[in-house]
């Protein structure tokens, strides 16, 4: 039973859904979010859905210094985590990150280096504790670099190369390493681009991340058919794939 | 993008802007729009009220979160945007929605904007009676919190106040006690009006919930059969059971819901109960929801769309209930739909409510053209004749003259209205309003 989980970017539409699933099992929940005012209202819904208990804690995550303490005081509240949950990141505008280097050092911080560095300091717990699931959410995104967000794209490849390894790691010690590939998920990061009949809601994803949680499969896709979908994209040669406007 | 009709898809209507809305503290400030406002729930208004022609609408789905419940007395606070499917997935099996519509996917918001009626009506009033409190944010006086003691009368304009006296943020109000999500339920075949009013009337003190589905396409001496349902909360069954797996819908061409089809169909649905009564135990998402079991029901009136015309009389005016089903008889409309409830005499504190003591009836007709529009324009001519009301969250076509013959109260509701907020609706019945158009 996952009793004690630490969800990073808990204000996030996916993270959000998966920690309503775990407040319905009477889990004890510790939110990490920027925005004290979102995070406040997360852990209201969160305790009116049935969590015994709720812990908020107000970070940038983009803050390397201050994992270490975020990290050891989720491990700490209640004795031990039974699993966390990385799960902010940004949807950058492309044209953006082409011209303005801030903006794509931006975006790699906090789709990369930040889940690696909270990734670590996790490890470290887990290892010690030889038990715990951490999950992070990756992006079908990195599986196959595009026009449109290579740069995403290439941030959640390199989280699904790290995931990869980690999990080899900390597999002697018992722990679970699972990297969870959303397709297109209805939430506030994508509300602004137009949506099409694979989009699925942030309710039906959250959903599919409590599981992957639960589960033993090690990398999992959102809704299961992205497996296909990726496994053709990827399969596509590279001069017809340049010929698709995708 | 989602596409943000009305339930009946009829009018169609073209918002400027969709405004997603997340977070009450990150809602924008009303007076950067160079368009008027509305919010916009799960669109199930049936016309034009969460209709923003040309303006902003701001989608409140996403404030989805609870704030406060509190488990001893039913008391339950939430964000607007929550549905009364959200509510009863926490609540049961120990509390019931005070009243619940004909459909679980509406928000709580829109529940209190149309001041919603159900099967209980007689016994509990409208949903506005349940309401203990709410916050709404204006564009002229910022966030103002409302209930029956502090500013007392905008809590009672914005109950049934069709959503034009600012957006509600969150909402506070009182569950009933339940037994467990079953509902006895029992079945009267009825042959006649006045069988069904004598039904009701013996029925009002013993059961929480009472309505009568109308068979609708049937004229002459059958005119006014139909089967009489009442129920009450059942404290046996499972206490943990889900309801019937949704089915899809889907646009259907236009001739699925024809004369012959409705005809055969309200035939079949009439002789499908055998005997003269029946008795189960069902779900509750059976009983209040049937319709919520076909996803998107009113696509299977195709592209056309459909309109509801949801009356009352006063209770002594009853007989023009069968002097509608006689126009409707003699007419060339279809009618798809019509169920038929005595109200009772609980009254809202709502400034513009619909519900109020007497008989109500409501009519689904496929959406043919000015003769469709034409029928409901006599029905007009009957209710004003009767002291007869129509239902604005079920509206998309009455006159701004009979509206204002209906609610003469409106002149008081504008003074209440956000100077932001417009609907296609209210510009429809109040074009004389002032500098609004």
């Amino acid at each position: 039973m996952t009793r004690r989980v630490l969800i990073l970017g808990a204000t996030s539409g996916i993270a959000q859904e998966t920690s309503r699933c775990f407040a319905a099992e009477h889990a004890k929940l510790f939110l990490v979010a920027r925005d004290p005012q979102k995070l406040a209202a997360v852990a209201e819904d969160l305790k009116v859905r049935g969590a015994e208990a709720v812990e908020t804690h107000q970070a940038d995550l983009n803050a390397y210094t201050d994992h270490p303490a975020i990290i050891n005081r989720a491990a700490s509240v209640w004795q031990g985590l039974d699993a966390a949950l990385i799960a902010h990141g940004s949807l950058p505008d492309q044209a953006l990150i082409e011209k303005d280097s801030l903006v794509l050092r931006d975006a790699l911080d906090t789709n990369y280096f930040s889940a690696v560095s909270l990734s670590m300091n996790l490890a470290t717990v887990f290892e010690a504790q030889r038990s715990g699931v951490l999950a992070i959410i990756g992006s079908v995104a990195g599986d196959r670099g595009r026009r449109s967000n290579y740069v995403y794209g290439s941030a959640k490849a390199a989280i699904a190369t790290f995931a990869a390894g980690l999990r080899l790691r900390l597999l002697p010690a018992g722990v679970k390493v699972v990297l969870i590939k959303p397709g297109w998920v209805s939430t506030p990061m994508t509300e602004h681009l137009p949506q099409n009949f694979l989009y699925i809601s942030a309710e039906k994803a959250g959903r599919g991340v409590h599981k992957a949680i639960t589960s033993p499969d090690s990398v999992v896709y959102l809704p299961s058919y992205w497996k296909w979908i990726m496994a053709i994209i990827r399969s596509v040669p590279e001069p017809i794939f340049a010929k698709l406007k995708l | 993008m989602n596409s943000y009709t009305s339930w009946g898809r009829y009018p169609r209507s073209h918002p400027a802007e969709v405004v997603p809305l997340f977070w009450i503290s990150r809602i924008p400030d009303f007076n950067h729009f160079s368009h008027p406002v509305l919010v916009y729930g799960k669109g199930r208004s049936y016309g034009d009220t969460c209709l923003n022609d040309g303006g902003v609408l701001l989608d409140s789905t996403g404030l989805d979160r609870f704030i406060q419940f509190d488990t001893d007395t039913g008391v339950l606070r939430c964000e607007s945007g929550v549905t009364l499917q959200s509510v009863l997935r926490l609540s049961l099996p120990d509390w019931f929605l005070p009243v619940t519509p004909g459909t679980q996917f509406v928000t709580i918001g829109g529940a209190i904007a149309n001041d919603v009626h159900g099967k209980n009506h007689h016994r509990a009033g409208s949903f506005g009676c349940h309401v203990r409190s709410f916050e709404l944010l204006r564009s002229d006086k910022g966030r103002v919190f409302c209930s029956p003691e502090e500013n007392k009368d905008l809590f009672a304009a914005t109950i049934g106040g069709l959503g034009l006296t600012g957006m509600i943020l969150w909402a506070e109000f009182q569950l009933k006690r339940a037994s467990g999500p079953w509902i006895e339920c029992e079945q009267i075949r009825f042959e006649k009006l006045d069988t069904f009013f004598a039904l009701s009337a013996a029925s009002d003190e013993n059961y929480e919930y009472t309505v009568a589905w109308l068979d609708c396409a049937s004229a002459g001496h059958k005119l006014g059969r139909g089967i009489f349902i009442r129920g009450n909360h059942s404290s046996a069954g499972p206490q943990d059971s889900h309801g019937p797996f949704p089915l899809p819908g889907f646009e259907a061409p236009e001739m699925l819901i024809s004369r012959p089809t409705v005809r055969a169909f309200n035939w079949a649905y009439f002789n499908s109960q055998f005997r003269e009564s029946t008795r189960n135990r069902v779900h509750y998402e059976k009983f209040f929801y049937p319709l919520d079991r076909v996803a998107e029901w009113n696509r299977l009136y195709g592209r056309r769309g459909f309109l509801q015309y949801q009356f009352v009389v006063p209770y002594q005016n009853r007989e023009v209930v069968a002097e509608v089903l006689n126009l409707i008889a003699r007419s060339r409309e279809v009618c798809t739909l019509s169920v038929l409830k005595v109200f009772g005499s609980v009254s809202s504190p709502g400034l513009l409510s619909f519900p109020r003591p007497g008989v109500t009836l409501a009519l689904d007709f496929p959406y043919q053209g000015q003769p469709t529009l034409d029928l409901c324009e006599r029905f007009d001519e009957v209710m004003k004749g009767n002291g007869g009301v129509v239902y604005p969250a079920k509206d998309a076509r009455m006159s701004a003259e009979s509206f204002q013959t209906y609610f003469p109260q409106w002149k008081e509701l504008s003074n209440f209205l956000d100077p932001r907020f417009e609907s296609d609706f209210w510009r429809r019945v109040t074009p004389t309003n002032g500098n609004r158009q």
